[in-house]
């Protein structure tokens, strides 16, 4: 049997990639993946700890937190495709309209 | 009680009649509701004396005005024989000046308007007279004010009229302003408003002293001096004068009934009123001797030398309050009382036949561009010239007795300062004399001076207002006769029944003193005459030299000791200029917007600086949250 | 703590009516299509109509023989937090109610043709702002209380900034903030208070309470900064005369005649009885802010060149008299005071509607424009004299017997307030007789030349205030007996504010004996 703190490292590994990804890339697109290996590192995580501790209620909140993802992933995907849209780039750099 | 209802609220009822309907219904014919009104409240107050002289008086509240806590106080009305005194003096007198206002104010197209103002001040002056508490007289009192306002800005559209309305008014709040703290001075000690108890627990209080505004005073002598502010405002004394002679702008009814007759008599009025508390301070009484004596004396040098007719009328009138408040000061209240009621005859004469005058020279004031005119007006003549002797203190006439009795009590009088006064009353009635008959005979005598067109149209006034002088003239001669002193054999009988009210004055003099008083007294009123008779009629040029002699004098005379620029330039102007650089400029838009304004500017500032953080970009952002996070993570691991 | 109120027996929840009826009305109106908008103004009407006419009970129905608050309704609202839903009126609040519901439809008849844009929504504001109003004089919950008070704000605040004149949204921003300011600083307060007294915003009961000095000093001042504002007392005032001047006509009039009642109505309701150990040992300062306030404001009317300016400051003297008034803590000053806000409501409400009046045909708010109207207009001449009569505080006007009652009140309470304030009668008579006669006497400005006269809508308009001018000078008592009960009452808890220390002693020698 593989032990609990294997399965964290590979949480924080796929999460710090996540990160590191979402600070360093300037697509769009690859950010909001890197958004979702961020969560997928998380759900890795809860169920290695549903699993330990045998609680069902971990898992239940990664079926959530997919069902979340899902939303957000088309809510986000729509409007990537309107700022693309709008600015005809999905560079990053590029977008700063909210500058104070 | 409910009879004498009608003395006061005839009047009220007529003026709402005239308000309400007179623009558009009554027009013309509105005087009828006024006259019929005040005739009315006449019949009613004749009773009243009646009623007194039997000896029955009447003090009785009407409903409750205002409660609060225990200050209650009341409309309510007190009939006594000083009252009643005033009411034949305020209804006779505006009677005949409604009837005489027909005439002069024909075809003005305020007429309407003109009468209702009349009605309200009759009310109003008639509240004054009947109160039976301080508050509703102050209710009067206001009343009046208000209705001189309106009446001597009658002509609105002339900003001089309008200037003098509100000058008056102004003026009388700051005597106002000491009569309503005396008011206040006086619950606060008796606890209560009402004359009669006031009047009754004055004398316990003889002794008190009080701190005012930290300093301990005489309580009756700061109670009387700050009801006599009042006085001095509304009676134009000394240093409130001032609004008096502007108040010729109204029309001259207004200015015999109210800045004649009534109204200004107030003053003297209320200390009569109050005599129970005046008399209890001899400091007291002093300021109002002396400042009577004084005023009476100002006004009658001013009086000398002005041109034009209404105000020679108002000075001779201050100067006449003067010579009222001078006998109370003495205290000779019911002297005092008898030269208001025999001056109202011959003060409301002088100015109606001013005003007459003034109809047939088509609103000419001035005295130069008069003479000769007894043969186009004889009527207004005589009776002008018979109200000028009663004036003057001719023997026979009504102002002989009162100013008699006047200088004999101030004369004879305890008072210390009884025997200057004295001094001072009898120069005055000599200038009285001198500028009275310098007014008859620059008017009447002599050869006319006024334009041709002028000359052409002098005539007499018509009938309805000839009348009334006529009526008045009666009384200016006779209405002495009720207080005839027992040196000439009469029987002194408006001293005597005045008595319950305002006591008895004391006189201690042997009879050849008092022969000797009246003596002078006369010699100074026939020289008046005499010397006015010399220098404007038989040796013209002498008044021409005079001014040029003694220009500087001449001058300060003419400008009226320039009281009302040291005004302007102490009070008016710098209160504007306060107002302006200082409050506005200063106070409101450097200090306090200052600082309302300065607090959200700088925290605007602040935000124009930290908002360069917001740089827009979202990896900023992220790498900032990630930091945030890693130290947070740090310190939990460190920790 | 029922026993201290007496329940609302008329039959339906009065004050709820009032409350809720002008704002059932403003959803009314949302309905109205905008191509009919001329309906919202008879429907606002007909609404502040009937408001007034069920507040009619309030008045002849009130029972003048207790303090207690009447007309009571009480039901729970957020059980978790102890706050509830609680209403009722006593003699000080009971007029302002009525006040109210009357001044409402004169904005309402005021504004007919004045509001030409936005008509729908003007009409909104105001009945929300009537509703608003009438919610804080009626509420005994503070939570409530602090609700309505700041609801009020925003149908004010879009008055100004958006039927305004052209300086309008400085104006509204500037009445925004200064309130908003105050208020804040009193909902602290109003937690503080909540948790000391034990979780309670019922305000009868935190008055039950005594509260220690220290605690009672900061709260005074948390409150101040409330109500001072709104008074406006010196020098927190620069806000009213921006606000007057911008606001449209009816706005004037509700924030002279009953927005700015409310400051001397939280001193009245809050501070006095809550905090009277600080609310004593303050009375030095606030009588001094107060005579501050009536010189400073009526000078400075003597410089102003704008008519609507020029009230607006005379309003910051007339509120002195009644802070005056409050702060001299006896019977003739806080009563005078009371009726003297009453007073103010009307006299300076009237000023305003007089000023909309010629405002509408002029458009033009600058004294040098206008001259000779009375030969122009002489009803609209008699009704401003009126009115200007009052202001200055004439016998048998409405303004003289609260002014004479607070100089009384104020004089026993301190000299020099009492003759400092007397002063402030003289400039009034000075700045308004002088603004009368710019107006409407000397030769006619060809700029008002030909005017019409007022006409039927705006007699009837003006009517009411002369009526109440009178009737409350000549017969005042109609009015003070609201009073006596409950300023007496209150006047005992301010000044046997100690009676809580006083037991404890009087127990102590009980026990000694």
């Amino acid at each position: 049997m593989v032990p609990l703190n294997w399965y964290l490292m590979l949480s924080a590994v796929v999460f710090m990639i996540g990160v590191f990804g979402f600070l360093t890339r300037k697509n769009i697109i690859i950010m909001f993946m890197s958004v979702e290996l961020m969560l997928n590192g998380v759900n890795i995580s809860l169920i290695a700890f549903s699993h330990y501790l045998q609680d069902m209620r971990g898992q239940i909140l990664v079926f959530f937190i997919i069902t979340v993802a899902a939303a957000e992933a088309a809510i986000g995907l729509a409007i990537i495709i309107a700022l693309f849209r709008n600015k005809s780039t999905a560079h990053v750099d590029e977008m700063n309209e909210m500058k104070g | 009680m409910n009879n004498y209802l009608l003395i006061p609220f005839l009047p009220l009822a007529a003026f709402l009649i005239n308000i309400l309907l007179g623009r558009n219904f009554l027009k013309e014919k509105a005087h009828w509701v006024s006259i019929l009104a005040v005739a009315g409240s006449w019949v009613v107050a004749v009773m009243a004396l009646v009623d007194t002289m039997a000896g029955k008086t009447i003090n009785e509240d009407l409903y409750s005005w205002f409660v609060s806590g225990n200050f209650k106080v009341s409309v309510g009305f007190l009939i006594d024989q000083l009252t009643a005194v005033m009411l034949i003096v305020v209804t006779t007198c505006s009677m005949l000046i409604h009837i005489y206002s027909v005439g002069y104010m024909h075809g003005d197209k305020g007429f309407y308007r003109f009468f209702a103002y009349l009605s309200l001040f009759t009310f109003c002056m008639l509240m004054l007279v009947m109160a039976n508490n301080f508050l509703q007289l102050y209710f009067g009192w206001e009343g009046v004010g208000l209705c001189s306002y309106f009446l001597i800005g009658y002509y609105f559209d002339k900003k001089s009229a309008s200037d003098a309305g509100k000058k008056a008014f102004i003026v009388n709040r700051f005597g106002d302003f000491g009569f309503g703290l005396g008011i206040i001075m006086i619950f606060l000690t008796f606890g209560t408003v009402y004359y009669e108890p006031v009047f009754a627990q004055a004398g316990g209080f003889a002794n008190h002293t009080v701190n005012f505004l930290g300093y301990d005073v005489h309580l009756m002598t700061l109670i009387a001096l700050l009801l006599f502010c009042g006085s001095i405002g509304k009676s134009a004394q000394m240093p409130l004068h001032v609004w008096l002679p502007d108040a010729m702008e109204g029309p001259t009814p207004v200015s015999a009934l109210i800045h004649a007759a009534t109204m200004v008599t107030a003053g003297v009025f209320l200390v009569a009123r109050c005599s129970p508390i005046f008399s209890l301070s001899e400091t007291a009484l002093m300021v109002v001797a002396l400042t009577g004596a004084i005023t009476s004396l100002f006004a009658a040098t001013i009086g000398l030398v002005q041109n034009d007719i209404k105000r020679i009328i108002a000075y001779s009138t201050i100067s006449q309050l003067g010579y009222m408040f001078l006998a109370c000061g003495v205290g000779a209240y019911s002297a005092g009382v008898f030269h208001l009621y025999t001056h109202a005859f011959f003060k409301a004469l002088l100015f109606l036949c001013a005003g007459s005058v003034m109809h047939a020279m088509a609103g000419e004031l001035n005295l130069q561009k008069m003479g000769g005119l007894k043969k186009y007006m004889p009527v207004t003549y005589i009776t002008m010239l018979l109200a000028s002797l009663s004036i003057a203190g001719v023997p026979g006439f009504a102002g002989f007795f009162s100013k008699d009795e006047i200088l004999w009590l101030a004369y004879s009088g305890p008072s210390p300062v009884g025997k200057l006064v004295w001094g001072i009353g009898t120069v005055v009635a000599f200038l009285t004399a001198l500028y009275s008959f310098r007014l008859i005979f620059l008017t009447f005598h002599g050869k006319f001076r006024g334009t041709h067109e002028q000359e052409h149209h002098l005539h007499e006034s018509p009938k309805v207002m000839t009348i009334p002088l006529i009526l008045l003239c009666v009384g200016a001669i006779a209405s002495g006769w009720v207080g005839i002193p027992h040196l000439l054999g009469g029987g002194a009988h408006f001293t005597e029944f005045m008595k319950p009210v305002l006591g008895h004055p004391e006189g201690h003099g042997t009879h050849s003193e008092e022969w000797m008083v009246m003596a002078v007294s006369v010699i100074a009123g026939f020289s008046g005459i005499g010397l006015a008779y010399f220098m404007y009629l038989k040796r013209a040029d002498i008044p021409v030299r005079l001014a040029a002699r003694f220009s500087a004098v001449h001058k300060i005379l003419l400008n009226k000791y320039y009281v009302d620029e040291f005004y302007s330039f102490l009070i008016v102007r710098p209160a504007i200029w306060i107002a302006k650089n200082i409050l506005i400029g200063i106070t409101d838009a450097k200090i306090i917007e200052a600082i309302v304004n300065g607090i959200p500017k700088a925290i605007g500032g602040f935000s124009q600086v930290i908002r360069k953080v917001q740089t827009g970009f979202l990896q900023h952002y992220a790498t900032i949250m990630a930091t945030g996070i890693l130290i947070i993570v740090a310190i939990m691991l460190l920790r | 703590m029922m026993e201290q109120v007496i329940m609302n027996k008329l039959g339906f929840p009065i004050l709820s009516t009032l409350i809720f009826l002008p704002v059932a009305g403003a959803a009314l109106l949302l309905l109205i299509p905008r191509a009919k908008e001329s309906l919202a103004k008879w429907v606002g009407l007909l609404v502040s109509i009937a408001a007034f006419i069920l507040s009619i009970p309030l008045f002849t129905n009130f029972d003048k023989s207790t303090h207690l608050m009447q007309f009571a309704e009480r039901h729970e609202w957020i059980p978790a937090w102890n706050i509830t839903y609680y209403l009722g009126l006593d003699g000080i609040s009971v007029l302002f109610v009525l006040l109210s519901t009357l001044i409402t439809i004169l904005c309402v008849l005021i504004s007919w043709n004045a509001i030409k844009t936005k008509v729908k929504e003007f009409y909104i504001s105001i009945l929300i702002m009537e509703g608003a109003m009438i919610g804080v004089f009626c509420s005994l919950d503070f939570m409530l209380f602090y609700l309505f008070w700041e609801a009020m704000l925003i149908p004010m605040y879009l008055l100004i900034g958006v039927w305004g004149g052209p300086n309008r949204i400085y104006a509204a921003v500037k009445f925004f903030l200064y309130t908003l300011v105050g208020s804040v600083l009193m909902l602290v307060g109003i937690i503080v208070l909540y948790f000391y007294a034990g979780r309670t915003f019922d305000i009868l009961e935190l008055m039950t309470k005594t509260y220690p000095y220290n605690m009672q000093f900061w709260l005074f001042w948390a409150f101040f900064a409330a109500f001072a504002v709104k008074v406006p007392m010196f020098p927190v005032h620069t806000w009213l005369p921006d606000a007057h001047t911008e606001a449209p006509t009816a706005g004037s009039v509700i924030l002279a005649a009953v927005l700015i009642k409310m400051g001397a109505y939280g001193f009245l309701r809050f501070s006095l009885p809550l905090l009277p150990e600080a609310s004593r040992a303050m009375t030095p300062v606030m009588l001094t802010l107060s005579v501050i306030a009536i010189i400073y404001g009526a000078v400075i009317c003597l410089a102003q060149t704008d008519l609507k300016r020029l009230i607006a400051y005379s309003s910051v003297s007339h509120m002195g008299f009644v802070t005056l008034g409050i702060f001299a803590l006896n019977l003739q000053g806080m009563e005078g005071g009371i009726l003297q806000m009453i007073n103010h409501g009307v006299v300076t409400g009237a000023l305003f509607l007089s000023i909309g009046a010629i405002y509408d045909r002029t458009h033009t708010r600058q004294i040098a424009d206008y001259g000779g109207v009375a030969s122009v207009m002489p009803v609209y001449a008699t009704a401003f004299m009126i009115f200007t009569l009052a202001s200055i505080g004439l016998p048998a006007t409405n303004g003289f017997i609260g002014e004479f009652l607070i100089i009384l009140g104020g004089f026993t309470a301190n000299q020099w307030a009492g003759v400092l304030a007397a002063t402030g009668i003289i400039i009034g008579a000075g700045y308004m007789l002088w603004l009368y006669q710019r107006v409407f006497f000397m030769e006619v400005n060809p700029k008002v030349a030909g005017l019409n006269d007022i006409d039927a809508r705006e007699i009837i308009t003006l009517l009411p205030m002369v009526l109440l001018i009178f009737w409350i000078g000549i017969y005042p008592n109609t009015f003070l007996g609201f009073m006596h009960e409950s300023v007496n009452h209150l006047l005992e808890r301010v000044n046997s504010g100690s009676a809580h220390e006083m037991n404890i002693a009087k127990n102590i020698m009980e026990i000694l004996k």
